[in-house]
């Protein structure tokens, strides 16, 4: 009681029993010491199969609970065994993502005072006002599709997985936009061009098929897998990395791959958390053959999307001469990127699809 | 010749202006044409119109000032260190951080969640980066007081109850209030869920409260880290204000939605009231130390935050949309706080409830009467009898209170708000399809059985949510030893015999109770056993409840 205070409330100042139990002691870490990311992740959002005593205390009209694991065809033993290797939680989201504004700000605002834009040639300016322009949409489309997927996972660790993947999409689709904006303060490109390409132009409607076929899934995974999985392999990292990085330098442009770079890394860190998480349900001991069986289906589903949305991009590498840089050769390397990825997680191109 | 050269040429790098940068990325969106979306999430309400954007700010400008403010917080954690913040904090406080801190994360990340449904069903781009940055925000909430909690347990003398503190949420007979606000903004109507329950009501008017009053009384005892966090949080809380209300604008002038407007911010107010009342009213009433008279009581600054602020300058003017304000539940809801002693009632309950807590509560001593008499004139007479027996049964040479010949009956619990019916005049019952429940009030039985039902004054309202599962914490215990009740909740320190929860502040091992103090005592369900009363029965009980109890010394 009050009246016989403790004269000091700090650690150490009494022993008693459980007076050093200083760990989370409810969950097993995956390492031998828990990391801060897994302190303030693991078990934020309960589960009736572990700690949850009442269950879920409200439901749909059709009695589906708040969370549940009728929301993906995948089936697993343990949806908490996932950790996302990249171990972010909020604060380090915030230096990740305020790092690269701040850095693409400095390149940006650097190169515009020493007038680099209008060192660019004027044929890579259309490319950036229209293909470049086009592509913000693209990432746009996945960014709004993981942000409704963050809604439905089993565990805190997926669906903060999935909500920092979308941070990151509409993050790039922002920086595509200001940028282009910034640069039309300095030389002639229209704003609105990048969607009327988007919306209309052949080279693009393969991706916006692709996109918009992700944006109509409803199965958070299958969003994810779709996202990282194919549609990052086959379409995006090859028009970023294979030709937005390489071709800007031809044509006196270091700004833009500059800006388009944190994407890679972006998807890097996005791939290493995605072939974790499906990595673990392929594998998974009770379901993994049916779970094998699903993603082949998706597979069957945006691989042909997706393999058609790269080809019709094709025409965009010999808009103009880009010295060495050929589609072919960049889509052979994003191609056998893309079987690499399916090795990592133990899934199979299926038979009757073609890259 | 003059110099093309410039201080603010040099300086000076023009960027688009923040109108046209938000003009732009709004025009990010299309109308798919290859494949349609399905809404998962729907919703009754009739939403054509899209949302306005009221903050104007992008992503580039939002994460850097993200992370400055994190590093605020994070310095000032460090500071406190530093400065030795523990040994003068306020154990009776940090001790109902336990409890506190075991529930906000949930509701926190829900509304992260909740996010992807309202921008779903939202037409329109405008608002995407609104709801990108609420998103965002809720994670950061989430993830940010869990680090408090762990830095508690890490620095505050007994780490017990921090520990299990996930565990304990799932677990413990006072939580599922928590639940029932974070799963009430993630399920059923989308716009019920994610627009009136969360951001119409719960950030805009009780995030005052929970945020910025309970942090205030951190400080006055002790504890600078609370207020460090929450005040950050609470600065991002603006921002899902206005997101909210720019979605509230975008349907308020559908004739069709007013029905359901007038639903729903009934039920949100009062869940709300019940809900959030409930927990922060007892943490800054009994969870301090400080009895300063001069500062404002709970009621007080539920007059200020809910009724001066919400009410009369957010609430009233919808009216002039055709929304049907519930003027008679918010004077009801002052009344239970004033004249009905709400608080005190819950801070009675959680106290009488100890034995399944997980956190220790201290007992009121005469310096916390004096100040309780002077701010609430009476309290002494209905409440000094029951804090004096406390206090007598505070060591472990007797049975816990709640097994003590001490007038007080265990209260029935609230099927709708999940806080017991304390304002024992006001309980009553009702039957939903064909079963019986009890409430706390009228307003509570009403969102049980008309706002949650399949269809609302005539029109269906297939979208609208259900209270479902085992709502009542005491049906999963019904009938067990007391002793074996807090082994399954993991209640027990790690020598597997002293419990976590104590209804006193000594840190020593002879005052502490123990598992064999709580052995041959039964927990049961006032539900199952006014279920299982004949007709006859079961009215005399309920009018016995209704006419309350009076407490007499032990």
């Amino acid at each position: 009681m009050s009246e016989n205070l403790q004269a000091s409330g700090a650690a150490g100042s009494a022993t008693f029993a459980g007076s050093d139990s200083r760990r989370y002691n409810y969950y097993k870490p995956e390492g031998k010491r828990a990391t801060l990311y897994e302190d303030v992740t693991v078990d934020v959002q309960p589960d009736p199969s572990r700690h949850l005593l009442q269950g879920w205390i409200m439901s749909f009209a059709d009695g589906t609970p708040s969370y549940s694991e009728k929301s993906t065809a995948i089936k697993s033993s343990d949806w908490h065994a996932f950790r996302a290797p990249d171990q972010e939680w909020s604060r380090t989201h915030y230096q990740r993502q305020s790092h690269i504004e701040n850095t693409i700000k400095m390149v940006v605002d650097n190169a515009r005072g020493d007038g680099a834009p209008g060192r660019f040639d004027q044929g890579w300016v259309g490319v950036l006002q229209n293909q470049f322009g086009a592509l913000k949409h693209a990432e746009f489309g996945l960014g709004v599709a993981l942000m409704k997927a963050q809604r439905d996972g089993m565990t805190q660790m997926i669906n903060n997985t999935i909500l920092t993947n979308a941070s990151y999409k509409l993050r790039l689709a922002q920086d595509i936009t200001l940028y282009l904006g910034d640069l039309g303060l300095d030389i002639s490109i229209d704003g609105d061009a990048g969607k009327q390409v988007w919306l209309n132009d052949p080279a693009w409607q393969g991706v916006r098929k692709a996109v918009e076929a992700i944006l109509a899934a409803s199965d958070h995974l299958e969003i994810y897998f779709a996202v990282n999985v194919v549609f990052e392999a086959l379409v995006g990292e090859l028009f970023r990395s294979g030709f937005i990085m390489r071709a800007g330098p031809v044509h006196n442009d270091f700004v833009t791959p500059a800006v388009v770079s944190a994407a890679a890394s972006d998807y890097r860190q996005n791939l290493a958390n995605t072939v974790t998480l499906i990595g673990q349900l392929t594998g998974d001991p009770a379901h993994g053959a049916a779970n094998k069986k699903v993603m082949q289906g998706w597979l069957a589903k945006y691989v042909p999307l997706c393999a058609e949305a790269a080809r019709d991009l094709r025409g965009i590498w010999s808009l103009q001469d880009n010295g060495d840089l050929h589609y072919d050769t960049i889509a052979e390397d994003s191609r056998a990127r893309f079987k690499d990825i399916l090795v990592a997680v133990q899934l199979n191109l299926p038979a009757d699809v073609s890259l | 010749m003059a110099s093309n050269i410039s201080l603010s040429k040099i300086v000076k790098q023009k960027s688009i202006s923040i109108g046209e940068a938000t003009k732009r990325i709004s025009d990010l969106g299309w109308a798919p044409s290859y494949f349609e979306e399905i809404l998962k999430y729907p919703t009754d309400y009739k939403v054509d119109k899209a949302p306005k954007d009221p903050m104007k700010q992008v992503l580039r400008s939002y994460f850097p000032m993200q992370e400055e403010k994190d590093n605020r917080v994070y310095g000032a954690l460090d500071a406190a260190l530093r400065g030795n913040m523990f040994r003068n904090v306020e154990p009776r406080w940090i001790e109902w951080q336990k409890l506190f801190l075991a529930i906000i994360p949930f509701p926190e990340i829900s509304a992260a969640r909740s996010m992807a449904i309202q921008s779903q069903i939202a037409p329109g781009e405008d608002l995407r980066t609104g709801y990108t940055m609420q998103m965002i925000d809720e994670f950061r909430h989430s993830t940010i007081q869990m680090n408090l909690k762990k830095w508690y347990m890490e620095n505050y003398i007994d780490p017990a109850g921090f520990d299990i503190t996930e565990a304990a949420f799932g677990k413990c007979y006072a939580t599922t209030i928590g639940r029932q606000f974070g799963e009430g903004f993630i399920t059923g109507d989308a716009v019920t869920s994610t627009n009136i329950y969360l951001q119409v009501v719960a950030e805009t008017a009780f995030t005052n409260t929970l945020f910025v009053a309970m942090p205030s009384e951190a400080a006055r005892n002790g504890d600078y880290a609370l207020p460090t966090i929450f005040l950050s949080v609470q600065s991002d809380e603006s921002r899902h204000i206005g997101n909210g209300h720019s979605f509230l604008m975008s349907i308020v002038k559908e004739p069709e939605n007013l029905d359901l407007l007038e639903r729903d911010l009934r039920y949100a107010f009062w869940q709300n009231h019940a809900i959030v009342d409930a927990a922060i009213g007892t943490i800054i009433e009994y969870g301090t130390q400080d009895r300063d008279k001069s500062k404002e009581s709970y009621a007080e600054l539920w007059h200020r935050w809910i009724f001066d602020d919400y009410y009369r300058t957010y609430m009233l003017p919808l009216e002039k949309y055709g929304v049907k304000i519930h003027h008679d539940d918010v004077e009801a809801a002052w009344n239970r706080i004033v004249k009905g002693n709400y608080v005190h009632k819950v801070a009675q309950f959680f106290s009488f409830g100890w034995p399944v807590a997980f956190w220790r509560i201290d007992g009121m001593v005469e310096k916390d009467f004096d100040w309780f008499e002077a701010k609430y004139p009476g309290w002494y007479n209905e409440f000094g009898t029951y804090w004096e027996n406390y206090r007598k049964a505070s060591l472990p040479n007797q049975p816990p209170l709640m097994y003590l010949d001490s007038g007080y009956v265990y209260p029935h619990r609230c099927w709708s708000c999940n806080v017991p019916a304390l304002i024992r005049e006001d309980f009553c019952v009702d039957e939903v399809d064909g079963e019986l429940y009890t409430y706390c009030s009228e307003v509570c039985r009403w969102t049980h059985k008309e706002a949650f039902a399949a269809e609302y004054n005539g029109r269906p309202t297939p979208a609208m949510g259900r209270f479902s599962g085992r709502r009542q914490w005491e049906e999963c215990y019904h009938g067990w030893d007391l002793a074996d009740v807090v082994k399954d909740l993991g209640f027990v320190r790690p020598d597997g015999k002293t419990l976590i929860q104590q209804p006193h502040l000594h840190f020593d091992d002879s005052r502490m109770w123990t598992l064999d103090h709580f052995r041959g005592l039964e927990v049961r369900s006032p539900l199952l056993d006014l279920r299982a009363m004949s007709p006859a029965d079961r009215e005399k009980h309920i009018a016995n409840y209704r006419a309350g109890f009076t407490c007499k010394p032990i």
